[in-house]
């Protein structure tokens, strides 16, 4: 058997190419795999709209969206209020399009609080296993064994009402399962061949959950909480509408829709257009993960 | 299988304790004074103080907890604050009308769900599977308490087909009780014009419940169908002459529902946190509206108990369909297995 | 068995062409077909995976699902085009007249369905007259005659509680119960252990003759064909290159694919010779070569190859080819 050279191997930069030329690879076929599919453009479309409307609500809205003008309450749309205007007086329009600044902080902070924590918890649990798992594994259990809502209404109504307890309340809802999925995908990585080389190498365990394992739950994790978007300013939303999350005068829309709840009849406008937004938001993000999943399918790709 | 079924009961046991564990620190953690908003603003510091001690406010934590499961497994959950009556009793009055709030909500979500899916699998990329697929998932993103005004505003308060939120109108008198359903104590005492007026009161609040698992079953149904349909064992059949609709009927549906069935049994979840939200907008007198009232006005007692049933009965319920679901897998997987 | 042959065509395939509409671009799957199998006869189809064997099968059965097309062509199955028929009249040849047996039988199978019932189901289908007890009655007479044992009892089964053998035999029984006259077998021995694809085809001989009927054998497995057909037709991309009888074909291969596809089999190779394998891929269907489809892998192709495709020649009574290097003149 002929001896393998040292000029046969790869060196680094050939390595470095390859790889590169891998992800590049992999990127752009994801591109035309987003762009064949007309409803995920669609939802990708709403999403970025929502951005763009929260980046520059003061430039968009008509009026301030906390003023009130009492004698120009509960008027129906018009060229002057958009919306029409609430039981205050303020004009819905405006007030939508700021709320849109709350739903898209409220989503993205329950993503970056209740993600971590719930991959960390995973990993850890999942990596050193025995009973530190098992103990872990159990709270998730019982977090679990509530339906999402009531825990966040529970949590919320217990912490006391208002935007950051509500967020928090979300994000204790949220964790277990991030959490399960870590784990789930930390026990299938452990043994692999990767970690089991790093792990002759000498490194120490913690360095081995949070610089290798954690990386490769991470994809993952990410495609399952821009699934969870959508429920997750549904439930935001929810805890508006019963009064436990942003307070007043703060323009949330399940605020809104609540506010509007008694003039339903002949001032239909003040509930149902912040509730419109809702949908159309939570279904732009639905798309876009139904597309994501298409995407990330391998049988497709192979095609 | 039967170890199995011990070693989840098992784990269900630890749960409960568990749920009962944290229900019960959930209490502790309320900032508010419970005590004080029971009272009133008003009230003098000796009414405060006796309240206090007779719920046992004044014992150090440890000894609550106990007295807590002591009452537990006696079955005494408390009394209510807002109500004034013991927790369970309020229980099992409201109980009932969620669980036909939801088993109505149920049968729509089935039986509008499975025949939307399967014939949206059958009939691909038809002007229906489009619609369909659209439906399912505005249904999905719909937020609960949004889509019961909307209905409500046009089939009750512009169009009058359908009636006021409540159970029942309040010049009928509701039958004798029996389940506490009024549908059912209606058909057993044959008053079928409660019977109907109960009914026709559950209907848009059942939609409303019943959409979002239409949406999730629909899409189920159409996913498993597509998957059936694509398997060699179709073909098979189609060989053998039958037609198109037995080939569906006999072999493609009894298939395409193992998922689906799992799928019924996880909306039952979402009825749950649906029901919270819709009892609240129609008025109906369930535990979803018991448990937000508690939950909005501190009444502990309340929030532990009714918020322990939710959580068993949800625990319960994912039991089941995962035994359901070890039950009719071994079927499917070593199928697929050897292929 | 040469007893029973005569010579009326039971099946005859003629210029069956057979195109998918792929967003990829047409793919040419059958390009004018033509073979025939006669009553009491055995006839096998070989050829490498993707030639079309198992398209022809299912044409004749008229199951070309879309994007594919029957473009062309007529399956004259006992004087009547099988492809001008109603669908309801099909439906009442398929599975009384004309069965197939498949290559993944545990696939094959509804897994949700008892064995017993699916094979009774292939009789209620075509005779309504027949109530369960009665079908049921016949179906257990036929797991019998398949030789499964305590048949009562596996009728109960469900197939993945079958070995692979066991189910093919399941679903020999359910294609042959209403007794056909044609039996397609597509690769039916292909997805069994080799100890098990004997019993198999002895099964099938020995049912075959019970009943009478004619086969069209579809393998790429020519060991399998030389045993228990008759007559045997050579595939290649699309096209029918050679046809004949078995003794003849093999033994004395006319066209240069099949002499190719002989000289793969490791039968007297010693243990230092290189195996022998046909240089070149086969051509994409999706822009098949003109002229003949093997020209460009054939080691005797000329020039005429690549343009025109050559016509069925017949050699003898009953040995066609498609040739060029046999054209007459």
């Amino acid at each position: 058997m002929a001896e393998i050279t040292a000029k046969d191997a790869l060196n680094h930069d050939e390595i470095r190419r390859l790889r590169l030329d891998a992800r590049r690879r992999y990127l752009r076929d994801s591109y035309v795999l987003w762009r064949r599919n007309p409803i995920t453009v669609v939802g990708t479309l709403i999403i970025l709209t929502l951005l763009l409307i929260a980046a520059a609500a003061p430039l968009l809205a008509t009026h301030d969206p906390y003023n009130q003008i009492l004698a120009e309450r509960l008027l129906p749309p018009s060229a002057d209020y958009w919306f029409g205007s609430d039981n205050l007086g303020r004009d819905i329009y405006s007030r939508v399009i700021h709320g849109s600044r709350l739903t898209l902080m409220i989503a993205i902070l329950v993503a970056i609080t209740s993600g971590p924590l719930g991959l960390m918890i995973g990993v850890v649990a999942g990596y050193l296993g025995g009973a530190v798992d098992e103990i872990l594994m159990r709270v998730a259990d019982i977090f679990l064994a509530f339906p999402k809502l009531i825990l966040a209404i529970a949590f919320a109504a217990a912490l006391g009402a208002g935007l950051e307890n509500a967020i928090l309340a979300i994000a204790i809802a949220n964790w277990p399962g991030y959490a399960r999925l870590a784990r789930a995908e930390t026990l299938a990585v452990r043994n692999s061949d990767y970690i089991q080389a790093i792990r002759v190498l000498g490194a120490g365990r913690l360095r081995i959950m949070f610089l290798h394992v954690t990386p490769m739950c991470l994809s993952t994790l990410i495609v399952r909480v821009s699934l969870d978007m959508g429920a997750i300013i549904l439930i935001a939303a929810g805890l508006g509408f019963l009064g436990l999350g942003a307070q007043p005068p703060s323009p949330e829309w399940g605020l809104m829709v609540s506010d509007g709840r008694n003039y339903i009849v002949d001032q239909w406008w003040v509930s149902t257009l912040p509730g419109t937004a809702i949908l159309i938001v939570v279904l732009g993000f639905n798309l876009v993960g139904d597309g994501l999943r298409d995407i990330l399918d391998p049988h497709q790709r192979q095609s | 299988m039967g170890n199995y079924l011990l070693k989840r009961l098992a784990t269900l046991g630890i749960t409960v304790a568990g749920i009962a564990v944290v229900t019960f620190f959930l209490s502790l953690v309320v900032p508010l004074d419970p005590l004080a908003a029971i009272a009133g603003p008003q009230a003098p510091q000796e009414t405060v103080d006796r309240l206090r001690v007779l719920y046992g406010f004044d014992q150090p934590m440890y000894v609550q907890f106990f007295r807590y499961l002591e009452r537990l497994i006696q079955g005494d959950l408390g009394t209510s604050f807002q109500t004034g009556r013991p927790v369970l009793d309020d229980i099992i009055q409201f109980f009932p009308a969620t669980l036909e709030l939801a088993t109505v909500a149920m049968v729509i979500a089935i039986g509008f769900g499975i025949p939307l899916g399967v014939l949206s699998a059958v009939y691909r990329n038809s002007l229906l599977d489009h619609l369909s697929r659209i439906i399912s998932l505005i249904g999905v993103s719909m937020p609960v308490f949004w889509l019961g005004l909307v209905l409500m505003l046009v089939f009750y308060f512009k169009l009058g087909w359908l009636p006021e939120p409540g159970r029942l109108d309040i010049m009928l008198i509701e039958p004798p009780r029996i389940t506490g359903m009024l549908m059912v104590d209606s058909a057993i005492a044959l008053d079928w014009v409660v019977f109907w007026d109960a009914l026709r009161h559950a209907v848009l609040p059942a939609t409303v419940l019943g959409l979002f698992g239409l949406a999730g079953i629909a899409r189920i149904a159409r996913s498993s169908m597509l998957d059936v349909l694509s398997q060699e064992y179709i073909k098979t059949a189609r060989i053998k002459g039958l037609s198109e609709f037995m080939v569906i009927l006999r072999h493609g549906l009894p298939n395409a529902l193992v998922p689906t069935v799992i799928m019924i049994g996880l909306t039952y979840g979402s009825l749950l946190e649906g029901a919270v939200l819709t009892e609240t907008i129609f008025s109906w007198p369930g535990l979803g509206r018991y448990l937000t009232t508690a939950f909005l006005t501190l009444d502990l007692n309340a929030i532990v108990g009714g918020t322990m049933l939710v959580a068993i009965s949800y625990s319960l319920v994912n039991l089941l369909v995962d035994l359901l679901y070890a039950y009719l897998n071994p079927k499917i997987t070593l199928a697929y297995a050897d292929g | 068995m040469d007893a029973r042959v005569t010579n009326q065509p039971l099946l005859r395939v003629e210029d069956l062409c057979i195109r998918f509409y792929t967003l990829r671009g047409v793919v040419h799957a059958l390009d004018e077909i033509t073979l025939h199998v006669n009553t009491g006869e055995s006839v096998g189809i070989v050829g490498e995976t993707g030639c079309g064997k198992s398209i022809t099968a299912r044409g004749i059965l008229r199951l070309i699902d879309p994007p594919g097309r029957i473009v062309k062509g007529t399956v004259n199955f006992e004087g009547t085009d099988l492809l001008s028929l109603s669908e309801r009249d099909i439906r009442k040849i398929r599975g009384s007249q004309i069965s197939m047996i498949m290559q993944e039988p545990k696939m094959s199978l509804n897994p949700s369905m008892r064995v017993g019932k699916q094979v009774a189901e292939t009789l209620m289908v075509h005779d309504r007259s027949l109530n369960k007890r009665a079908a049921r009655a016949q179906a257990l007479e036929m797991l019998a005659a398949v030789a499964i044992p305590d048949p009562g009892r596996m009728s109960r089964r469900y197939p993945h509680e079958l070995s692979g053998g066991m189910a093919q035999r399941i679903m020999i029984a359910m294609m042959l119960v209403t007794r056909p006259k044609l039996l397609i077998a597509d690769e039916p021995t292909s997805a069994l252990d080799v100890t098990i694809q004997a019993q198999i085809i002895d099964l099938m001989n020995d049912l075959i003759e019970q009943i009478g009927s004619s086969v069209l054998m579809i393998s790429h497995d020519l060991g399998v064909v030389a045993e228990t057909c008759d007559r045997v037709i050579v595939m290649y991309a699309g096209n029918v290159v050679e046809s004949g009888r078995v003794t003849d074909v093999l033994r004395d291969p006319q066209h240069p694919y099949t002499q190719g596809l002989l000289k793969t089999l490791p039968d007297q190779v010693d243990a230092d010779d290189v195996l022998f394998s046909i240089e070149g891929t086969v051509p994409s269907l999706l822009a098949p070569p003109t002229g003949c489809r093997f020209a460009p892998r054939c080691p005797h192709v000329m020039e005429r190859c690549r343009v025109e495709v050559p016509p069925i020649t017949p050699l003898s009574s009953d040995h066609d080819v498609s040739c060029f290097l046999h054209e007459p003149g």
